[in-house]
């Protein structure tokens, strides 16, 4: 049995109504479960970009891949591994503002995380932490005995190491026409 | 045109006739009525035909753009109109079937707010559809529907939907229409790669014992010259997938026949002998390779395709030459040494003489009472002289049909393959007459698919649309029959039927009918069947608990092929 891993999926598209639905249904399809999902414009205008988290065998991914470009407005996508890209998540926690004066604690462990707080009001306070999942994960679990009113994590968002070329692929169709 | 300000609704005609229509099937409502209205005023240019039900629609303009290889066009309204149309739509994405699909959906403000008949048809049809769009404002009319008719016939066809709300029908603007001859993100004719050519040439060159597979490809590609003498200069025996039937054709003696579930015995067997596994335009289909992981696995595979998408999908390919195959044949046929492989083809020869023995002899002249469904075909070649577009449905007629239709010319052969539509041969037939009138069109359907879509004969004697259909009547749903007989101890849950008179069924509708029961009456009302000028209703009482062999039991190998 070939062996399932975590995939970093990325895809450039046209900003088009529809094609997050486009996507994630070639997934659904197959029966693929979706770790996380985000998209933004990209470093092109008007150009968007995906990034799509699942647990795969590599031969599976490829062949998800190769469907995803076979849409007609998706221009490129890609698929890495871990080690092949600069990935983060982001976590906001909201707590009682009461607990960071009650419980001196919270104040080290923000501080030792590298966490930030966003704002604090008399009601409630918001500590925002970037980072891998475990450090997001850890901190919720250092928080979580304090009390936490709500907690939120991100999808991944992730640059690759290896260029993408989005440019030069819109270029090669402009100097074709 | 320009400065003169139209409505949506007749842009959406001028966008038709830009893009060379003359002919759309469809089904009026209210959310298409100001379409409707303009195709009233433009009826000298562009005929609308009536279907009797949208998805007989959408399968007439199925069978059009496969006869005629240009887009077929069903139109419908929103709600029901467009859900009836979906059918049809998975059956042209799966069999890559170029049509454009045009549904009216309701005014713009009143998007999600379920509104009398509306429904989500962008988010309904976008898995089964190459491309989709809806659109809210007339000026955006001509740019998607250019895009729409380019997507739908270009690289690999394929459906494609466009929703259009009922206000942006009503509204005015400057029309102007530009064709589309690209998108940026979308690549339809990979550019053949020199060193995949010249790694097939070397392959094929050294094979011994070299098997060509061909499929839908060569017809969709416009290639059937270029494989031919791809065929010839390599000597290969060449074999075809249920839609590559008739782009070579059947007496061609390169041509051995048919692969997969129901396929023929040898090239069934030598799939698993050969050296070397050419496929052309063919995507590897289960009915086609069986269990997979036993499918040719002692010979190197060449794929010739030109979605990328379905290389290395079911089956890995050492040598994937993608592109055309119109192109990539060429290339490959410059290149090859012209050879021949007379003793390889004597295997293919002597397993045909098995199969003739154990199945084809008693098929085809069985000594039986009753008539089968492989002597009422060979009785249709007879009178066509093999010439004729043969529309099937699905079921054991249909594996039969295929089996044992003469074809001489490409797009002949008219099924619904990959989906497996039963319902889909009445309509696609008239499709098909209708985009190559000077042909004879035959439909061959079970009596269970028939009924499925029977209404369509109210479109047929309306338009008197010269068809000629013939009803292979075992008053059983025969290929279920069979497996519950071969799989489940003969328990026959739901498939024995009893059926109308079906002769009195065409005559209501005032079509020419027959019934035949009897061998002496068989080829006689065949030869009156094709005499005739008009539509013909021709059915035929078949054996009723005859199986269709050979067969590959679903999930076993291709070599495990059984004669009975």
């Amino acid at each position: 049995m070939e062996k399932r891993k975590n995939y970093t999926v990325s895809v450039y598209t046209e900003n088009n109504v529809g094609l997050l639905h486009r996507i994630s249904a070639i997934f659904l399809k197959r029966h693929i479960n979706i770790e996380s999902f985000t998209t933004s414009e990209s470093e092109i205008k008007n150009v968007y970009r995906f990034i799509i988290v699942v647990k795969m065998t590599k031969s599976g991914v490829e062949r998800v891949i190769k469907q995803i470009e076979k849409q007609v407005e998706v221009i490129k996508a890609f698929y890495h591994r871990d080690d092949e890209t600069i990935f983060q998540e982001s976590a906001l926690y909201k707590m009682k503002s009461s607990s960071l004066f009650e419980e001196r604690h919270i104040q080290n462990i923000i501080k030792d995380s590298n966490a930030r707080i966003v704002t604090v009001n008399t009601e409630f306070f918001v500590i925002e932490k970037t980072g891998f999942r475990e450090d997001t994960e850890k901190l919720y679990k250092d928080l979580a005995p304090f009390g936490l009113l709500q907690f939120t994590r991100s999808g991944r968002i992730a640059v690759s190491k290896e260029k993408m070329g989005i440019s030069e692929i819109l270029n090669t169709f402009k100097n074709q026409k | 045109m320009k400065n003169k300000k139209i409505s949506g609704a007749e842009a959406v005609i001028h966008c038709l006739l830009n893009e060379g229509v003359d002919l759309v099937w469809g089904y009026p409502g209210g959310a298409i009525m100001p379409v409707y209205d303009e195709f009233y005023k433009f009826q000298d240019k562009l005929k609308h035909v009536l279907a009797r039900h949208e998805q007989g629609a959408i399968h007439a303009a199925q069978g059009y753009a496969r006869s005629s290889g240009r887009v077929g066009v069903a139109i419908a309204t929103s709600g029901p109109g467009a859900t009836n149309l979906v059918t049809g739509i998975a059956d042209a994405q799966i069999d890559s079937t170029p049509v454009v699909c045009i549904t009216g959906q309701v005014p713009s403000h009143l998007l999600g707010s379920d509104a009398f008949q509306e429904t989500d048809i962008i988010g309904i049809s976008m898995p089964v559809t190459k491309w989709n769009y809806q659109i809210t404002k007339a000026s955006e009319i001509p740019e998607i529907f250019a895009k729409a008719f380019y997507i739908a016939k270009s690289g690999r066809p394929g459906p494609v939907l466009i929703d259009i709300t009922k206000d942006a029908q009503f509204e005015l603007f400057e029309y102007d229409y530009k064709k589309c001859n690209g998108i940026r993100s979308y690549i339809p004719y990979p550019e053949v790669n020199d060193d995949s050519i010249d790694h097939a040439v070397k392959l094929i060159n050294q094979a011994k014992k070299p098997l060509i597979v061909w499929g839908q490809g060569v017809i969709l590609g416009n290639a059937e010259e270029e494989f031919k003498n791809f065929v010839e200069k390599s000597g290969i025996p060449a074999a075809w997938t249920i839609l590559g039937l008739s782009a070579l054709p059947t007496s061609h003696e390169l041509n051995v026949g048919m692969v997969g579930m129901h396929g023929n015995y040898g090239p069934n067997i030598l799939t698993n002998k050969c050296d070397l596994l050419i496929a052309v335009g063919m995507r590897f289909d289960d009915r086609v390779t069986g269990d997979p992981s036993k499918y040719a696995s002692q010979a190197k595979v060449i794929h010739l395709e030109i979605d990328p998408a379905e290389v290395d999908k079911n089956i890995k390919v050492d040598v994937p030459v993608i592109g055309n195959c119109k192109e990539s044949l060429q290339m490959i046929t410059n290149k090859i040494d012209k050879r021949s492989h007379k003793k390889w083809i004597s295997k293919f020869d002597d397993l045909m003489k098995i199969e003739f023995d154990k199945v084809i002899k008693s098929d085809l002249s069985p000594n039986k009472k009753g008539l089968t469904m492989g002597e009422s075909i060979i009785a249709i070649n007879e009178f066509t002289n093999g010439d004729a577009i043969i529309v099937t449905d699905v079921g054991q007629h249909q594996m039969v049909a295929c089996r044992y239709a003469n074809f001489i010319k490409s797009k002949s052969n008219i099924t619904s393959g990959g989906l497996g539509t039963m319902g889909f041969a009445l309509p696609a037939a008239m499709g098909a007459k209708m985009g190559a009138l000077e042909r004879e069109v035959v439909a061959v359907i079970g009596d269970g698919g028939y009924q499925m879509t029977i209404q369509e004969l109210g479109t047929i004697f309306q338009l008197q649309i010269p068809v000629k259909i013939v009803i292979l009547n075992n008053d059983f749903l025969g290929m279920v029959r069979q497996w519950q007989q071969l799989f489940f101890d003969k328990r026959y849950a739901s498939t024995e039927m009893i059926n109308p008179d079906f002769v009195t069924i065409a005559k209501g509708y005032y079509i020419d009918s027959e019934r035949v029961k009897n061998r002496k009456d068989l080829k006689p009302a065949v030869e009156r069947m094709i005499k005739s000028k008009k539509p013909y209703v021709l059915e035929v009482c078949v054996e009723k608990e005859d199986n269709v062999f050979p067969m590959i039991p679903s999930g076993a190998s291709v070599s495990d092929i059984r004669l009975d």
